[in-house]
């Protein structure tokens, strides 16, 4: 068993990987749509933009493998931009299409409020049952860098929030897809309990046959 | 909304922290990594690593530094000291680190705050400042770790950081670093005041009460700790109790 981290030239991902690895989990970092459709678990991760995130994932042939496993119930798990491009439209550099998994638009957080939005904030979590959130308090903190956020049309795919001048989606699920706009990977013991809970929901997936 | 954040600040020299901390259960207390990764366990918000190695050995210490600690440690670091291009930026940022600080170099070169913020995004680019008072309400900008006066003015300065794209400001107050007695509350509050980007207030801390007054009398975003955590006066769990008996957001 494996989970397969997306390498897509989106910024840093070492980050992400020694996370992985802190928590002893098998991991492979790729762009070969053969390893990811083969992984137990997919991870999207990335910081930048929009439109240079879906770009380059349709660069590498590896928009369509992502809708195809999210098709299959392969558990993924999209971090920060990753969780973004999960949504219909992106309008960060003007109006980009993105995967369109989740209905809704992602958009620059409203003004009245320093942006990026950086630093650690508190979830409020609205999904008392959400595996990928087991073991996480309410109020807990953790570490965001973000400038726009995903505004969904179903709001009840978000399981937490977070306050930043508005209520942010900080994290949103269905079935075996999951999404965080915080980084696990810097939000030190209780980012660390989210990819855990997130490699078990791996370890425990039934995947449809792709 | 987000919490003030309390940072320890570690010196480093060819590879090894400065100031000796004695006082912790570490199999090397003399290694930044693992006391980055301690201060980690303790709860603190952020780790700045300043290094200070006087030769051209620096750049592959830093680069290597930037890189152990992203093996260890898994909240949000910075790495300062002779980081002076383009390259080094990425080479460092690529490791694993969160931001990248900029001193002197960033006052002979102002353009690489603008080319820097540009490639890698404001939010990864500190620009520190180290302020020496000149006169009623003037502070003078020093380079050089403190050597060399610029004849900048440390708030115009500030603004002009904050414009040409700088994400944070790191303010260290010359007058009040290793007094103990107190962050510099009036640079501090004009500072924070006159610039949209957070500023890191550093320089005196010698109790917890300094920490609480730089939150509420100077606005600062974030406290730069060093001493009175590396000498075990306090722990950094101890200092954010109490800043959050003290009514200020703080994450626990």
């Amino acid at each position: 068993m494996y989970i397969a981290i997306i390498n897509y030239n989106m910024g840093n991902i070492k980050s992400v990987e020694n996370a992985f690895i802190k928590i002893g989990a098998e991991i492979k970092v790729t762009k070969s749509p053969g390893t990811i459709i083969n992984a137990d678990a997919v991870v999207l991760p990335g910081v930048g933009a929009f439109g240079d995130a879906v770009k380059n994932l349709k660069e590498l042939k590896l928009y369509d493998v992502i809708k195809e496993i999210i098709y299959c119930d392969t558990p993924f798990l999209g971090i920060c931009i990753g969780l973004q491009v999960l949504f219909e439209f992106g309008m960060e550099g003007g109006k980009n299409k993105g995967l369109g998994i989740f209905k809704g638009i992602v958009k620059k957080i409203p003004e009245g409020v320093k942006i990026p939005h950086m630093g650690w904030n508190r979830l409020k979590i609205l999904s008392k049952n959400s595996k990928l959130l087991e073991g996480i308090k309410d109020g807990e903190s953790f570490y965001f860098v973000h400038s726009y956020l995903a505004e969904c049309e179903d709001k009840s795919i978000i399981s937490s929030t977070t306050d930043y001048g508005v209520d942010i989606a900080a994290s949103v699920e269905y079935k075996s897809t999951y999404g965080v706009q915080f980084h696990p990977e810097k939000s030190s013991s209780c980012g660390l309990q989210i990819l855990s809970n997130f490699v078990n929901i791996a370890k425990t997936s039934k995947r449809k046959a792709g | 909304m987000i919490s003030k954040r309390i940072i320890p600040c570690l010196d480093v020299n060819k590879g090894r922290v400065v100031k000796g901390v004695s006082f912790i259960n570490l199999r090397d207390a003399g290694d930044p990594v693992e006391l980055a990764a301690f201060y980690d366990r303790e709860g603190a918000d952020e780790v700045v690593f300043l290094d200070i190695t006087a030769s051209h050995e620096r750049r592959k210490t830093v680069v290597e530094l930037a890189s152990r600690t992203a093996e260890k440690v898994f909240i949000p670091y910075t790495i300062g000291g002779g980081i002076d291009s383009i390259e080094d930026i990425r080479e460092i940022l690529r490791k694993g680190a969160d931001k990248i600080s900029m001193n002197t170099s960033a006052v002979k070169n102002p353009e690489l705050i603008a080319e820097s913020s540009k490639v890698f995004g404001s939010q990864c680019i500190v620009v520190a400042i180290d302020a020496k008072k000149t006169g009623s309400n003037h502070w003078e900008v020093f380079i050089h770790g403190g050597r060399t006066p610029t004849g900048l003015d440390a708030v115009e300065w500030a603004i002009e950081v904050q414009k040409l794209g700088a994400g944070e400001i790191l303010l260290t107050s010359m007058d009040k670093d290793g007094t103990k007695d107190g962050y510099d509350i009036e640079l501090t509050r004009v500072v924070v005041s006159s610039v949209n980007i957070p500023v890191i207030a550093s320089g005196g801390a010698g109790s917890l009460e300094h920490l609480r007054d730089v939150f509420t009398q100077a606005n600062a975003d974030a406290a730069l700790v060093a001493s009175i955590f590396h000498y075990g006066e306090h722990t950094v769990r101890e200092a954010k109790k109490y800043l959050k008996s003290q009514g200020i957001n703080i994450r626990i």
